[in-house]
């Protein structure tokens, strides 16, 4: 009797390639990617700027911009804060030049 | 010739308000002799800075606006390099952002005035009492 000591590929436990958890989910989440391929859906994350229709995003209010500005002063990505292309774009102008004039720090707590 | 600026500088904090005012007429001077408009000045008052600048920490805000061509600019900004008390100072040309948020807040009038949808207000007075 030969010594089968190959271990077997069969259909027994189920194909091992599909244990990786897929990107893009069924239709993919709003055509955005969550944090690393968690789940699929990453509860629908709106832009801010857009629900609440603020159209001009000025360097001069501080408290609104400093929402957008980690701990260590660097600008969150897109991606946490779930703000839209176009408005990402402007508050980030308006950040930077808020940083210019001394109302935003550069760099706060070196992280 | 009619860009609107908007130039916010900081004055050191140690400077007193008539002197600021001084500072202020030069400007406006400045401004009005070379053909320009003065908008608005405003001084938003002693405020912490977010990093240390020429070893303050404080200062004074001071933003003017005013309509004016973009020699004027160049101009004004070559004066706050020059005055000693002002510590750092930006200039941002805002009339094609103002030309966007009001061409958006026409739009935005002639939708209200003629409403698309008819509002569906009448739903008062219609709902069924239920007693269980």
């Amino acid at each position: 009797m030969a010594d089968d000591t190959r271990p077997t590929t069969s259909s027994a436990n189920g194909p091992s390639s599909e244990r990786r958890p897929m990107r893009s989910g069924p239709g993919g989440p709003g055509g955005r990617e969550g944090g690393g391929g968690r789940k699929y859906f990453r509860r629908k994350k709106v832009c801010k700027f857009c629900v609440e229709k603020i159209e001009a995003i000025n360097y001069k209010d501080v408290r609104l911009l400093a929402q957008f500005v980690a701990e260590s002063g660097k600008i969150t990505p897109r991606r946490l804060t779930g703000v839209c292309t176009p408005h990402q774009r402007r508050l980030s102008s308006a950040i930077k030049q808020a940083r210019n004039i001394a109302l935003l720090p550069f760099a706060g707590r070196a992280s | 010739m009619n860009r609107t600026y908007e130039v916010m500088f900081i004055v050191r904090p140690d400077m007193t308000e008539e002197d600021q005012d001084k500072l202020i007429s030069t400007l406006e001077a400045a401004v009005t002799s070379s053909g320009g408009l003065v908008k608005n000045v405003e001084k938003m008052g002693k405020r912490r800075l977010a990093y240390a600048v020429r070893r303050f920490h404080d200062g004074m805000y001071i933003l003017l606006t005013f309509e004016g061509s973009g020699g004027l600019v160049h101009e004004l900004e070559r004066r706050l390099r020059v005055t000693e008390p002002v510590i750092k100072f930006l200039s941002v040309r805002i009339d094609e952002e103002q030309k966007r948020l009001d061409k958006i807040k026409a739009i935005k009038e002639a939708r209200r005035k003629a409403p698309p949808a008819p509002a569906p207000a009448e739903t008062t007075g219609e709902a069924p009492v239920v007693t269980a």
